[in-house]
């Protein structure tokens, strides 16, 4: 009798400890990093030109998700994970360690990662080749100097920058072999991101050396970058959005990263069933980094300069040009 | 208090419960303002908290946190010392867990692994406070400025270490390799089937036990041996203990000491316990929350371990609410832990007078009463 009763409870708790994964539906979500949807950069590119648009387009409400902390992102996307969510797109490369935990419990649920590879068949991981795009912008720099020497502001002291800061000095020294590149790095707190204080002394510091254009690869520190050059009559270049309008004569171009666009599609694939799992790489080639040009900027890009980029953009595409990704060896040697 | 007029259970007990029942009143009108039905939203909340296994799982994985820096926050604290350096101390203290696990987890169980990561959380916790320390006590450089620097000097150093020594190649994220399964403390869904039970999977593990013995401890310590007479009697007044014989600058290196490793070792939890990798910022903010969770506790063990439970069920039921309600975003959580903070914390004397009033007029009335039945 007692055996029976064992049994029975192991049975039951085993029954309790289990769950019940629910099979994929249509039911989006997206789930920001911790920076949060209305950070001026990253997140919010997302936010405006991907989850929005694709809300308006398709008449389908796309849950959102914030989290605080890091074991929130886990806890998130569980939670969204066992209400039947999926696609859940996640957002930024703090979620690879969660989602490879989550994305194998639920292997019915389908998963979009962006700025990370998580290798699992329910997982899109999508890329971006933001070395070219930096290259494309480090070679305008270069173009628009006079002094030959230009300024990179990043934000945190990550790898990720770094991959920036490594694409902008090749291409600018593709342009010029003797131009001279300042790389400073706002901090080493995630507070890097939303000092547009610090990112303005350090562009100030930038252009009392001689440089006179600036890119900043900061979030919002990025802002104050841009004033600084704007204050002291220096060009500046901005990142992720489009930001030529802040300053218009003062921002020489922009290295936009269409991370809503890839939002979109993403989400669109997984309604129309055509969801497919594996690493997507969007690079000059698949329109995923590009630099911006619109009215805001168009006085200060010349004919030439265009012709040149554009010379310079199929070069890469074509693979004639090859540049050096930082990630690859966590070095800048190219 | 010992002068107040009132019972010490209402001190204890009531004041506390009083304080935070008027954050959550604050906190209603907030919801209220926001169309949220303030009822529903507490519902929420203690259902997240505490309504199922994994719920409850993830709020004492938070109170283990809490538990530990408010410690480290109440042994600098009945010193007199304001220690506000425990963000930077766990940071360094998980580099300790961190670099013995990274370097020994193939070889070793986690049992093996957890006395020497215990005993490397702490060195390097307390480590870190040892500069401070020092300043403060043979310098006097004031140890709220010296601690809260070090705190950014933990994060840069961090920064360095995860960007250019211990993170993968090609690996975008700065973290490091994830331990062996072996290395990790074991999960409570685990312990609790060792003998039989089934729990829930969550974040919360043996280090929960751990943060309970260290309360038990940092009790013993304080009211039960002469060096915790020694730390008390120098936070009620350091020039009366000193004037007792007591060396004050040995003891604020020793309190310090005892403090940073009591930091550190918030990193069981979070580096060898949930993450099982070593990551930038898994202090994230819980060295800050510690010194509320002292105030709060009233600079006691026993107390801090309630109110550690207390802001877990405001994490994780808060992280509920703004999960179930698209109206109640993350910074709406803060601030009603925020308004915690106040009300307990800042405001805790505020409503000391009028229930001291209020139990002197109950206590009149019921003497009167007596005297008139009495009489009768």
């Amino acid at each position: 009798m007692k055996k029976i009763l064992t049994t029975t409870a192991a049975a039951v708790s085993i029954a309790l400890c289990s769950f019940v994964a629910q099979a994929a539906d249509f039911k989006p979500a997206v789930a920001y990093d911790s920076t949060g949807k209305f950070d001026k950069s990253f997140g919010q590119a997302v936010a405006e030109n991907g989850v929005i648009k694709f809300m308006e387009q398709s008449d389908t409400k796309v849950r959102e998700l914030v989290p605080s902390s890091d074991a929130q992102r886990e806890q998130g996307l569980e939670r969204l994970a066992r209400k039947g969510f999926s696609p859940i797109l996640v957002v930024g490369f703090l979620y690879a360690t969660p989602l490879q935990k989550i994305a194998a419990k639920y292997p019915d649920s389908q998963f979009v990662i962006i700025d990370a590879v998580v290798d699992l068949p329910n997982v899109k991981s999508i890329l971006f080749k933001e070395h070219e795009g930096s290259f494309l912008v480090g070679a305008m720099a270069a173009m628009k100097s006079e002094t030959n020497k230009v300024g990179f502001v990043g934000g945190m002291d990550i790898s990720l920058i770094r991959k920036f800061a490594c694409g902008y000095e090749q291409g600018a020294k593709y342009v010029n072999k003797d131009a001279e590149v300042f790389q400073n790095m706002t901090g080493s707190t995630n507070a890097a991101w939303s000092d547009p204080a610090r990112g303005a002394e350090l562009a100030k510091s930038q252009f009392s050396k001689g440089a006179d254009v600036v890119f900043a690869a900061a979030g919002g520190t990025g802002v104050g970058v841009y004033q600084a050059a704007a204050d002291e009559g220096k060009y500046a270049i901005g990142v992720d959005s489009n930001q030529n309008y802040i300053h218009p004569g003062v921002m020489l171009t922009s290295m936009v990263k269409r991370v809503g666009v890839a939002t979109v599609d993403a989400f669109k694939a997984a309604e129309a069933g055509t969801f497919t799992a594996g690493i997507q790489s969007l690079g000059l080639k698949e329109n995923g980094v590009d630099w911006a040009l619109d009215e805001y900027n168009r006085d200060l890009v010349t004919p030439e300069m265009e012709g040149k980029i554009a010379g310079i953009k199929a070069k890469i595409i074509s693979g004639e040009i090859k540049v050096h990704d930082y990630m690859i060896d966590n070095t800048c040697n190219y | 208090m010992n002068d107040s007029k009132i019972p010490a259970w209402v001190s204890i007990i009531v004041l506390p419960l009083i304080n935070i029942l008027f954050a959550f009143a604050f906190s209603a009108i907030i919801f209220l303002a926001v169309d949220v039905n303030p009822i529903e939203a507490a519902q929420t909340m203690i259902n997240g908290a505490f309504g199922y296994q994994e719920g409850i799982g993830y709020t004492f994985y938070y109170a283990t946190n809490f538990i530990f820096t408010g410690l480290a926050v109440a042994v600098a604290f009945s010193a007199g010392l304001f220690n506000i350096g425990g963000e930077g101390q766990a940071y360094i203290g998980g580099l300790g867990v961190g670099l013995v696990c990274l370097g020994l987890d193939h070889t070793l169980p986690f049992w093996a692994l957890l006395p020497i990561t215990m005993f490397a959380s702490m060195a390097f916790g307390a480590l870190w406070a040892l500069i401070p320390a020092y300043l403060q006590a043979y310098r006097g450089s004031h140890i709220v400025i010296t601690t809260i620097m070090f705190n950014f000097i933990a994060s840069s150093l961090m920064v360095y270490l995860m960007v250019n020594v211990l993170n993968q190649k090609g690996q975008m994220a700065p973290v490091s390799r994830v331990f062996e399964d072996s290395a990790g403390l074991p999960g409570f869904h685990t312990i609790a089937g060792w003998f039989g039970y089934c729990f829930a999977e969550s974040p919360m593990n043996l280090s929960f036990l751990i943060a309970l013995l260290c309360c038990v401890l940092v009790w013993l310590l304080l009211w039960r041996t002469r060096w915790g007479y020694a730390i008390r009697a120098m936070g009620s007044s350091p020039s009366a203990a000193e004037y007792g014989g007591i060396n004050r600058k040995r003891l604020i290196i020793i309190v310090m000491l005892i403090s940073g490793a009591l930091s550190g070792l918030l990193s069981l939890n979070e580096v060898q316990g949930y993450a099982q990798q070593l990551k930038l910022g898994f202090v994230a903010g819980y060295g800050f929350t510690g010194i509320a969770v002292c105030l709060i506790g009233r600079n006691h063990p026993f107390g801090i371990v309630l109110a550690s439970i207390l802001f877990g069920i405001l994490y994780q039921g808060g992280a509920e609410l703004s999960f179930d309600f698209p109206n109640i975003d993350r910074e709406m959580i803060q601030v009603v832990q925020a308004l915690v903070v106040l009300f307990s914390g800042a405001l805790s004397l505020m409503l000391v007078k009028p229930t001291e009033r209020l139990f002197v007029y109950l206590d009149e009335k019921k003497k009167s009463n007596n005297t008139s039945a009495a009489e009768a």
